[in-house]
């Protein structure tokens, strides 16, 4: 055996450990990320999503239309948020994703009810992501033995208990089969960009830096602005490589309904696109060198997985974490995703997530040509 | 040198830098003539660097201020930027990119007409036409650090501000390197270059010798050996080499330094310099009186000031 001595060991050990503490952003990194996880995993995601906001359109205001609306409440997934006043309006509050579920209870609800005559309530659930729904689906089967008994007297109630007072129809639309892969394909895309571009372009500045060439073009005649262009414009069309192939696989080994959208679609792709180079330019502004330059990419990526609706229900998460969720580019860039290939949203009903989108773009650029030193100072 | 009116290719006057409360430049004032070589000496960590950052526009100065070129150095960077090439400490090119990669690089960046052509020549200058398609990264230390002058010179530049760029470059491979700057200051380029080596210094027009912050000596080297006021002493015999602790600590002796089996002494005062090695002046050693080196001079102006630990 060769002679091993724990003390040259101890030496490479004690180094490592000392190296390791002297670089702030890597130590802070490796207390935060767990913290962080933690927090994310532990309080913020919620697979069971109550509380989804609904929209209800009463054909008839009846005794037993508002005891339905307050049974739905009373099962706690339901909070009604809208009234409708025609179908369309229904209809396009839920292709625009204002709401989750919309309510119809037809205008001969009560006279059915009252004459057992095989009374619907019809509620539309927006299945895109069909986690988000599941719960909320399933607690509906309660619903016709329980929503109307305090109503239901005499007779009625008689027969109430024998065959159910009326049936809830569920439609499930965009995602009628509830295929993940529906959802989660066109999500990937959010992440996929985000893995790549963000990652490729905080190493990009920090590379130079760290090899001495930084120095060689800042004596340059080079403007902050044509090093940016310069730097970023090979990662657009890496980018849209990958949404190419992507969007093509979705669509021949997936199935993922393509659905139109086309033009919102275009415009989320290029914004998603253009913010997650800035982005990826300004982590490398900040970081100095390329390890730290990757632990703070991760830093972004891990909340772009966790609460951008990727994996979880968006709805099911508390406030707290939706409000950190809005902010990052991935959760509207998947809205827009989504909007475009499952339920074919034309571009009025995205213009909020564009707006969102390209706002993103317009902070993060700013702030990376501000960080951007053309000197050393 | 034409003291009547000297047409400046650097002027500036009580420059200025500090980071957080060091203060790395301290009132230094550099004028240096066009055409000609300036070494730009000074122990580490005495701000050469820092000046020559400042000179192109890569640092800006605390106060100070002055012109590069007839350029206001801090108004008008971008206009200096233009005309000087820079050549950093460290290689600084692309290490995976060509040869001919790194030159078509800068030919774009400076924005150069006949791109084909100036990089072809450079190529052809540098003997480096037939590897043109090698990477830079393969490159041994002076072939890069000739890529780099090539390369800091290929925009034409009328300054060129060279930062210690034969660190660690073989005897041969360094003369090769200043044989061209003295060949590109010929053709009337302007050099201010950092050096620890003496035998550049020598090789410079003039001398700028920096320390602590501070400019402390400047002139030709006969002048600033002159200025110097140092008297030498240099003793060889059996054992001479081994005398430098002992002498260096005797009163009167600035430095005691060996040289192979001979020793230098030297300090400013001749008397006191005498006194000091009167107990040595028999067999098996002899001395002799010889005009101080400027090495001689840099290790005494170096003695003097404290060194300025970065």
């Amino acid at each position: 055996m060769i002679g091993l001595s724990l003390n040259r060991v101890l030496a490479v050990l004690i180094k490592e450990f000392k190296q390791l503490t002297r670089d702030r952003v890597t130590y802070a990194m490796m207390l935060a990320i767990p913290v962080v996880q933690l927090t994310l995993f532990g309080y913020a995601i919620n697979s069971d999503p109550r509380h989804l906001p609904t929209a209800v359109l009463a054909q008839e205001d009846s005794r037993y239309a508002r005891s339905l609306v307050s049974a739905l409440k009373n099962s706690d997934y339901f909070d009604f948020v809208a009234q409708a006043r025609s179908p369309a309006e229904l209809d396009e509050m839920i292709r625009r994703g204002e709401v989750q579920f919309a309510v119809t209870i037809p205008g001969d609800f009560s006279r059915r009810v009252a004459r057992g005559d095989q009374a619907q309530l019809l509620v539309e659930a927006d299945a895109t992501d069909p986690s988000a729904t599941s719960g909320a689906v399933a607690a509906l089967a309660a619903l016709p033995d329980q929503a109307l008994a305090h109503d239901l007297t005499g007779a009625l109630a008689m027969r109430g208990q024998a065959v159910k007072p009326f049936e809830v129809i569920v439609h499930r639309r965009y995602n009628p089969e509830a295929i993940t892969a529906y959802n989660i394909v066109p999500g990937l895309l959010g992440i996929i960009l985000s893995l790549t571009l963000v990652m490729m372009t905080a190493l990009s500045v920090t590379r130079e830096t760290e090899r001495g060439t930084m120095e060689t073009l800042l004596a340059t005649p080079l403007e902050p602005l044509e090093v940016m262009a310069g730097k970023l414009a090979p990662y657009v069309m890496v980018g849209l490589v990958q949404t190419a192939i992507i969007l093509a696989m979705a669509a021949t080994l997936f199935h993922v309904p393509m659905s139109g959208g086309w033009l919102g679609l275009s415009a989320g792709i290029g914004l998603f696109i253009t913010g997650s180079l800035a982005l990826g330019f300004l982590i490398s502004t900040v970081a100095r060198s390329q390890l730290q330059a990757m632990q703070m990419s991760f830093f972004y990526i891990l909340p772009s997985i966790l609460l951008s609706g990727f994996m979880f229900p968006f709805r099911g998460m508390p406030a707290w974490a939706q409000w950190i969720g809005e902010a990052i580019p991935v959760t509207h860039f998947l809205r827009v995703v989504r909007g475009s290939l499952l339920k074919g949203q034309g571009i009025g009903d995205q213009w909020r997530e564009l707006a969102a989108l390209g706002a993103f773009v317009c902070v993060v650029t700013a702030l990376a040509m501000a960080r951007y030193r053309r000197t050393l100072d | 040198m034409t003291p009547s009116s000297p047409n400046w290719a650097i002027d500036v006057h009580g420059l200025n830098k500090s980071f957080g409360d060091k203060h790395v430049v301290n009132d230094v004032t550099i004028q240096v003539e066009a055409g000609r070589i300036c070494g730009f000496l000074g122990p580490n960590g005495s701000g050469k660097t820092t000046t020559l950052r400042m000179l192109c526009g890569l640092l800006t100065p605390d106060s100070g201020s002055g012109q590069a070129l007839g350029f206001d150095i801090i108004r008008e960077a971008e206009a200096v930027k233009l005309r000087t090439g820079y050549m950093t400490q460290k290689f600084s090119l692309y290490e995976d990119l060509t040869i001919a990669e790194n030159l078509q690089f800068t030919a774009r960046v400076y924005g150069l007409d006949r791109r084909r052509e100036r990089v072809d020549k450079a190529l052809e200058r540098l003997g480096l036409a037939s590897r043109r398609g090698q990477l830079a990264g393969t490159l041994s230390g002076g072939w890069k650090q000739r890529l780099a002058l090539a390369t800091a010179t290929l925009h034409e530049p009328k300054l060129l501000l060279l930062d210690e760029p034969t660190a660690g470059v073989d005897p041969k491979a360094r003369r090769t390197f200043w044989d061209e700057i003295h060949a590109l200051a010929a053709e009337g380029l302007t050099v201010l270059v950092s050096t620890h080596y003496m035998d550049e210094a020598e090789r410079c027009h003039e001398i700028a010798y920096i320390s602590y912050g501070r400019l402390i000596a400047r002139g030709t080297a006969a002048q600033v050996i002159a200025a110097s006021g140092l008297i030498t002493f240099h003793g060889e015999g059996p054992g001479a080499d081994k005398l430098g602790h002992a002498l260096s600590k005797a009163p009167g002796v600035e430095t005691a330094a060996a040289f192979g089996a001979a020793i230098h002494v030297s300090g400013s005062d001749r008397a006191a310099l005498e006194a000091a090695i009167l107990p040595y002046r028999r067999e098996p050693y002899r001395w002799s009186e010889v005009p101080p080196t400027l090495e001689d001079v840099f290790i005494q102006l170096m003695g003097r000031s404290q060194d300025n630990i970065p």
